[in-house]
């Protein structure tokens, strides 16, 4: 059993109805990260869609790319809004900006404390948190402040 | 060649509104409310309901356009239209809809308006449900981003970040809404001032900047004004309050996934706002009456610095409560207490309230009543402004 952040029976992942994201999310399970890489002109993208917003190829890959970043911002929620955060407390949600990678963002939990401070700027790195149990199975990535 | 304005070519004539109730205490179904709400309107004008002959609302309004017009025996439906969008983004823009509608002779009486009762429905900020979320949500939700508040809350982190303005910039906005509501009879939030210490002592909703007063609540109830042709408006029982300007949409790729809108710190207002003033052929120095949307503190901030009302590296020294107040504050703000404290009608009490204020009949008047702004929906994509009139603005 791994541990995982937020408490088990909040919303979990589909790729449905379309299957845009499932090389991203089969990527997880895999232990890997990936997001679009566009074949014609090279620009990364993320949040997925059926098109470059740069050069409008259709031809979307999808590249491997290392779990590294710096915070952009973030949030430490302390209503819950959902039944499962009931009683659970503050934790902390992170947009984090990959510098290698166009500067695309990405959304996360920061693991650790969830009363520690969050500096902005500082250098993350990904983490992939597993939820075996669930069905179907799903893996998250989330992020911890680097040294 | 005629320059392609919405510039004084129509009117907003009537107001009307139903009581506010504080959320889930409406007697009334959220459809009669919108009734009352049209039925006053069009009183105020002097026009009779069956002469409305359009509708336009925004926020995925319930109360259907076709209905409205078969239970108000409307003579003749010629615009039904609903702005894209959820939460109060289209506020402006529905009543900017309105106006491109009479401007352009598809109709010629268009009723804009909002009817919420919630509690009847599903409820915001909250989310039950369903165990899987795909799309943008699945990026977001497992996460625990869920409600309005969590998916705003970083956009106003990084940009206090950026500009280095303080928390007592959000409590003036706040402190200012609930100065206006307690002369209100209509508010909510009437008999229950705020003061800095009820403020700093709320219990956070979301560190490091939304307090519970940096919130909006939601309410019940229903709000009207009623579009016309400026010729006709002249004629009717108030002095015309003249749309100037509408200004809609959104920054280039506002609503790309997951954050990644290339202007992340801000409240989608940026490429807007200069088309707003230039419509409108005023400058922010020219506007007295400013009536911005809280969903929350923050969005008005980065909104009123996107409309030019407000410096960002002045921000903490600007946003005072007594700078925000009427009759003698220089920015008064939210006259009739706003979204947060009159009620959460998205936006639509702070049209009407712009109108009142035109006419000389607000509450909590203010001096320079020539020129009013409205900015809907802060945050949200797409978001709309409006820029208001009197005839001597023409
Ligand atoms: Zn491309």
């Amino acid at each position: 059993m791994s541990t995982i952040y937020l408490p088990a029976g909040l919303p979990a992942p589909t790729t449905a109805p379309d299957g845009l994201a499932d090389p991203y999310w089969q990527g997880t399970r895999e232990g890997k990260l990936r997001i679009q890489k566009c074949r014609g002109c090279g620009a990364w993208q993320w949040g997925p869609e059926w098109i470059c917003h740069r050069c409008h190829s259709f031809d979307l890959g999808w590249d491997e790319i290392a779990g590294r970043g710096r915070i952009y911002s973030y949030e430490r929620p302390h209503h819950p809004v959902h039944p499962a955060l009931n009683g659970h407390g503050p934790y902390i949600v992170v947009l984090v900006e990959l510098p290698e990678y166009g500067g695309v963002r990405m959304v996360g939990n920061l693991l650790g404390d969830p009363l520690q401070a969050v500096p902005i700027g500082a250098a993350v790195e990904a983490v992939f948190e597993p939820h075996d149990d669930a069905t179907p199975p799903f893996t998250l990535v989330q992020w911890r402040l680097v040294g | 060649m005629s320059e392609r304005s919405l510039r004084g070519k129509t009117a907003i004539a009537g107001i009307g509104e139903t009581t506010y109730y504080r959320h889930g205490k409406s007697p009334d179904s959220e459809f009669k409310l919108a009734l009352e709400a049209i039925v006053r309107a069009c009183e105020d004008a002097g026009v009779s309901p069956r002469d409305v002959d359009g509708f336009a609302s925004y926020g995925n309004d319930r109360s259907d356009g076709p209905r409205l017009a078969a239970a108000l025996g409307v003579k003749e439906l010629r615009f039904s239209n609903m702005f894209w969008g959820g939460g109060g983004g289209g506020v402006c823009g529905a009543v900017g809809n309105a106006s491109a509608a009479v401007a352009t002779g598809m109709a010629d009486c268009v009723i804009a308006f909002r009817s919420l009762a919630q509690g009847q429905f599903a409820r915001y900020g909250r989310s039950g449900g369903s165990p899987l979320v795909g799309g943008d949500d699945a990026f977001l939700f497992p996460y625990g981003l869920m409600s309005p508040a969590q998916r705003f809350a970083m956009k106003v982190t990084r940009f206090m970040h950026d500009h280095g303005i303080g928390q007592n910039a959000l409590r003036a906005i706040s402190l200012a809404c609930y100065h206006h509501a307690q002369n209100n009879p209509n508010a909510v939030m009437q008999g229950r001032p705020l003061d800095e210490a009820a403020y700093d002592a709320s219990r956070w909703i979301i560190e490091p900047h939304f307090h519970l007063y940096d919130c909006c609540q939601e309410n019940d109830g229903a709000a009207a004004v009623l579009v016309v042709p400026a010729e006709q408006a002249r004629d009717l029982r108030h002095a015309p309050a003249y749309v100037l300007a509408c200004g809609q949409g959104a920054d280039h790729r506002s609503a790309a996934p997951v954050h990644n809108m290339p202007d992340y710190p801000g409240s989608h207002f940026r490429s807007l706002a200069p088309r707003l003033y230039a419509m409108a052929k005023l400058a922010p120095a020219d506007i007295g009456i400013v009536q911005c949307y809280e969903n929350f503190t923050g969005g008005v901030l980065m909104s009123l610095v996107e409309h030019g009302l407000v410096a960002a590296d002045a921000a903490n020294e600007v946003l005072v409560k007594d700078n925000l107040i009427a009759p003698n504050g220089g920015m008064p703000l939210n006259t009739s207490g706003g979204n947060l404290a009159e009620c959460y009608m998205h936006g639509l009490e702070l049209v009407i309230e712009s109108v009142r204020q035109m006419r000389g009949t607000a509450i909590n008047q203010v001096k320079r009543n020539e020129a009013a702004i409205i900015i809907g929906g802060p945050m949200v994509t797409p978001v709309s402004s409006l820029i208001l009139g009197s005839e001597a603005t023409l």
